[in-house]
């Protein structure tokens, strides 16, 4: 059709009218074109940037630090979700009414909530941290500006005080600072994630649009300690150093077959639950972290000396005068026996006898056998803090000291080390590292430093101290043998030996015929009256042996009337040793 | 051709509607995955918190005071006790 033929239609117009809508309308559409092109070509980032604003998110995952358990699954140590009370300064609104509110909700003064929400601080602080689930929701309810409520974790440790200075404890931002908690903060600590979602007009995710980064969850930890022997040895410690009157005190139980550390008590405590009243002195892990002069406890290292370069045998006689002089200095047994064998000077503790065996070798022969048993070297238990004790170089003894480090003293040793240095004679010889960590029994390489040999013989040596006529007879534990070395040493206040300050110790091992347990005990200035190291660790000793023992059911080994062992027996043998 | 054209206008139309069902299925479904992995966080929380609860009740300094008092258990004497052997222990 052409409109243009018909006469109606026809429109007699001007070619500058047309010309000038034309124009007008193409203007328009350029305008039109030209703002969608800023906005879609040249703004776009900006512009999108802006709606993403508006539905986009980045959302933090919440990750929480991983638990720490004993050996069997018992909880250590927890991570659980609390609530704390934060505040930004420059929004805060309080109305008196308000503020008295709060004031009651905290249980604070008024006065004092108010010093505490003056403070000058740029962004935000935290005004309570944790409150409790109960504060969290009437906090909640009052809706004041610039107060909010934030989800945190903290740390529980179930077990209290009596695995404190094992676990060690966190500080508020969740960081390690003593024990396990810290040794192994890297493994135990969990990292936030984040990601990118998009959010709907009421709230709902819609759409993941972009993981930032993945959440971390803190590694479990399993530790090799007991929880069952750990209270066991803390209890029997803390019944101890109030009998005795003591200042302090450790014990250290550790698996002879594998050096794993079964139990470490020490005292005074602290409950690692309460964080207020901080004072550093019973945080310190005695037991791994303080040195002492051995004493006597070192003589069963001698006797393996000279036993082994077959310089005397166990049943070699020799005199043992009352006192005996080395250069200026007088040697004195307080239990003088004329003439002793080898296996009594160790039953005995003869302090004349060991210098005597001693003083048969060279210094830098002594010193070996010493430095190979581990003094002066860090035990290895990873513990933070862990000492190495003090072994000074043989050339640099004087004879004097080759014959007191005899009878233990110029050296000191951490208990921890002491008793893994047992674990020579325990262990036919060969010393397992130690471990906080639960551990797989292929996985160990042990260190040899006695032969098998040398090592029974110092052990049935050490049996004859808990036997009558010797030290230790009250570290005797029914229905099992037992071996072990007492000690008391006088403790150097001011650099001189306190007459009458000492620190006994017992450190021991069970069932003789096999043994499975050492047992070290440090008690530290018992004041009661008793301080033989054989009366005042050994009892303890024996206490934590036999419950332990019972708890880990080992089979007795001592001939006994008391103990009745029926061959073909019904199957009770389970619930009479299996109990957990 | 026309009707290809409207065949083809027609398979356009259920293709964009299976488009919007599909979409608006993926985030129903997101939602409830959203809605589940909350739950899941927070039962994990519930779990550690009755794992607590659990072991302060446990607590063994606690069970042994209430076994000695309460119940008045007392640790069997050494001459008390009788050790059985199984015949075809290892």
């Amino acid at each position: 059709m052409n409109y243009h033929s018909r006469k109606l239609l026809k429109l007699n117009l001007a070619p500058w009218r047309m010309a000038t809508v034309g124009s007008l309308l193409l203007a328009g559409l350029v305008v039109v074109a030209g703002r969608a092109f800023y906005l879609q070509g040249l703004n776009t980032n900006y512009l999108q940037g802006k709606g993403d604003a508006l539905t986009n998110r980045n959302l933090t995952l919440p990750a929480h630090r991983g638990q720490v358990s004993d050996r069997n699954g018992k909880l250590l140590a927890i991570s659980t979700p609390v609530e704390s009370l934060w505040a930004r300064p420059d929004e805060l609104k309080l109305s008196n009414d308000e503020r008295a509110q709060l004031a009651r909700v905290l249980g604070v003064s008024p006065q004092a909530l108010e010093k505490t929400l003056a403070r000058k601080t740029r962004g935000e602080f935290s005004v309570r941290r944790p409150v409790t689930p109960e504060q969290a929701v009437r906090i909640a309810a009052m809706g004041v500006p610039g107060l909010h409520l934030r989800r945190e974790f903290r740390r529980y440790y179930p077990a209290g005080e009596v695995a404190a200075h094992v676990v060690g404890f966190t500080n508020v931002d969740d960081l390690g600072q003593e024990g396990v908690e810290r040794a192994y903060q890297d493994w135990l600590a969990g990292r936030e994630g984040q990601r990118r979602i998009q959010r709907d007009r009421r709230g709902n995710t819609i759409r993941d649009l972009a993981p930032i980064r993945t959440a971390q969850m803190g590694g479990n930890l399993a530790l090799s300690l007991d929880l069952n022997i750990q209270y066991l040895a803390h209890r029997e410690l803390a019944a101890a150093i109030v009998a005795l009157k003591a200042k302090g005190g450790s014990v250290v139980v550790l698996d002879a077959k594998t050096g794993e550390i079964l139990a470490l008590a020490n005292q005074p405590i602290f409950n690692p639950n309460n964080r207020r009243n901080y004072s550093p002195e019973p945080m310190r892990n005695r037991a791994v972290i303080d040195t002492f002069e051995p004493g006597s406890t070192i003589k069963p290292f001698v006797a393996a000396a000279v036993l082994e370069r077959d310089l005397y045998r166990p049943d070699s006689v020799i005199d043992t005068p009352e006192t005996w002089r080395v250069g200026a200095k007088l040697v004195r047994d307080t239990h003088p026996h004329p003439q002793l064998t080898v296996s009594e000077i160790i039953q005995k503790s003869s302090n004349v006898g060991a210098v005597k065996l001693a003083m048969s070798m060279t210094p830098q022969q002594y010193w070996d056998v010493l430095h190979r048993s581990g003094f002066g070297q860090l035990p290895g238990s990873g513990f933070p803090g862990e000492t190495a004790g003090r072994l000074r170089d043989a050339a640099t003894w004087k004879p004097v000291e080759h014959a007191t480090m005899a009878y233990g003293y110029g050296l000191s040793v951490s208990l921890l080390q002491l008793t893994r240095a047992y674990m020579a004679f325990a262990n036919d010889g060969e010393v397992m590292p130690l471990s906080f960590l639960k551990r797989e029994p292929q996985e160990i390489v042990g260190e040899r430093v006695f032969s098998p040999a040398v090592a029974r013989k110092v052990r049935a040596m050490m049996e004859t101290v808990t036997q009558e006529g010797g030290t230790g007879m009250r570290t005797r534990v029914p229905g099992y043998r037992v071996a072990g070395k007492t000690g008391t040493a006088h403790k150097l206040v001011d650099g001189r030996y306190a007459p009458n300050r000492f620190l006994s110790s017992f450190v021991g091992m069970a069932p003789v015929s096999n043994p499975r347990l050492i047992i070290g005990v440090v008690i530290d200035e018992p004041s009661g009256g008793v301080y033989y190291g054989g009366s005042t660790a050994g009892p303890v000793f024996a206490q934590v042996m036999a419950a332990s023992l019972r708890q880990l059911a080992v089979p007795p080994d001592a001939p006994d009337t008391a103990t009745r062992v029926t061959q073909n027996a019904p199957p009770v043998a389970a619930r009479a040793g299996g109990g957990a | 051709m026309s009707r290809f054209n409207v065949v083809m206008a027609l398979a356009l139309v259920v293709c964009a509607l299976a488009v919007i069902q599909a979409q608006h299925r993926s985030r129903t479904y997101f939602v409830e995955l959203e809605r589940l992995k909350k739950e899941a966080r927070v039962l994990d929380e519930q779990w550690g918190q009755l794992q607590l609860e659990q072991s302060t009740w446990a607590n063994l300094a606690r069970v042994d005071t209430l076994a000695r008092t309460r119940l008045g258990l007392v640790e069997p004497a050494h001459g008390r006790v009788r050790i059985e052997t199984l015949a075809d222990a290892p």
